[in-house]
């Protein structure tokens, strides 16, 4: 069916790029490992987790980033959650964005930190989106009969 | 589903503070055909495999409560290192030190951030098996099954006397400490006991609170000490 195929080289195309890109990485690979036909939306499961937990964080770090006195301590503990769930489901560059953060809150650096959270949360609805645009292909793919390909590393 | 494990199925519990861990976790054992258990921290754990802080406790009938964890056989805990309150080195010694947990082996898990030599030279110092970095793989969780076996065969030993090839398993477990002398005197009382009246029970009656203390083993064993500093690396 054509429309399958056109839709099945979308996905792979779309794929790739978020590989080559550095929004995904190997880690993802390894979600996609765990998927099967008793777990067929493990993958989609895992990755909603990872929205509502990161929404949470997002905005306990721009509360905490708020405060009169900083604690920077604090910050560092919801960054370094972040740097783990990002790491968990393969959001590399969100990962790499808690990594920079890290280090500012190290420095407790108001400013430097000001501006990582404005990354981070930049780089989070990206992968965001990406991520959602990539599940509505397969959706898209097995409603009209054909299966979703397997990328490979 | 039955909640001791059968003989072909090992359990395991996993304390992770992160659900999206959790859910990682789980899944990845239940692919290796792992029972599993999931909490969300060391206590909670502590609290599933039947730890009071008194360990004494457990074997007054009184104390036994209907939900009995106790009789919940756990095969291995994978903990994560990094959580608030009781990290998964606390939990870890805890474990250890107990005279009727410590043959549970235990697997730390941990992101990159802290130094992981110094982290996983002390977890395994203090008696981990294994140290994974995370994210955890199907590749680190394969290692864990040959843990669980080499449990079950001490157990086994424990409970029909040594096999018939005599056979030393290599890190033969424990050892007697001072503190626990006492406690494993009224834990020795009990279980015969026990083993008179409940014959068909010795299956799934606290395989893992045992003490190896069969003649064949030497008394100054202690736990396994690492020279050779291993980092698991992903």
């Amino acid at each position: 069916m054509e429309i399958v195929g056109q839709l099945q080289k979308q996905f792979v195309d779309f794929s790739t790029s978020l590989y080559g890109e550095g929004f995904l990485d190997e880690q993802y690979l390894q979600l996609q490992k765990l998927q099967d036909e008793s777990n067929p939306d493990f993958v989609c499961e895992v990755v909603s987790l990872f929205f509502d937990d990161s929404e949470k964080l997002l905005n306990n770090l721009a509360t905490a980033l708020q405060q009169q006195v900083v604690d920077f301590k604090q910050v560092d503990a919801h960054v370094h959650q972040f740097k783990g769930s990002s790491s968990s489901i393969g959001a590399q560059r969100v990962k790499n964005m808690c990594v920079a953060f890290r280090n500012f809150c190290e420095e407790k650096n108001l400013d430097g930190c000001l501006r990582c959270l404005q990354q981070l949360n930049h780089e989070y609805f990206l992968v965001k989106n990406k991520l959602e645009t990539l599940f509505r292909l397969e959706r898209q793919i097995v409603e009209a009969g054909g299966t979703v390909p397997v990328i490979v590393a | 589903m039955g909640m001791a494990a059968t003989d072909d199925q090992f359990h395991v519990l996993a304390v992770d503070d992160s659900v999206i861990d959790r859910k990682l976790i789980e899944r990845l054992l239940k692919t290796s055909s792992f029972q599993v258990t999931t909490v969300d921290s060391g206590s909670k754990a502590l609290e599933f495999l039947g730890w009071h802080g008194n360990e004494i406790s457990m074997f007054s009938e009184a104390s036994i409560s209907p939900n009995n964890h106790q009789e919940v056989e756990v095969n291995l805990v994978i903990t994560d290192y990094c959580m608030p309150g009781m990290t998964g080195y606390d939990l870890l010694k805890k474990i250890k030190e107990s005279a009727f947990l410590r043959d549970i082996p235990v697997v730390i898990m941990s992101s990159e951030n802290v130094p992981s030599r110094i982290t996983s030279y002390r977890c395994l110092e203090e008696g981990a098996e294994e140290f994974f970095l995370k994210p955890v793989k199907l590749s680190d969780v394969n290692k864990l099954r040959p843990h669980m076996m080499r449990t079950k065969l001490n157990n086994d030993i424990i409970e029909n006397g040594k096999p018939e090839n005599e056979e030393k398993q290599e890190n033969g477990e424990i050892i007697t400490t001072g503190e626990a002398d006492s406690e494993m005197q009224q834990f020795q009382t009990a279980q015969s006991l026990q083993q008179q009246t409940s014959q068909n029970n010795n299956n799934n009656n606290d395989n893992n609170k045992r003490k190896s203390m069969e003649e064949g083993l030497s008394p100054d064993r202690t736990r396994p000490r690492y020279s050779d500093l291993t980092v698991m690396s992903n």
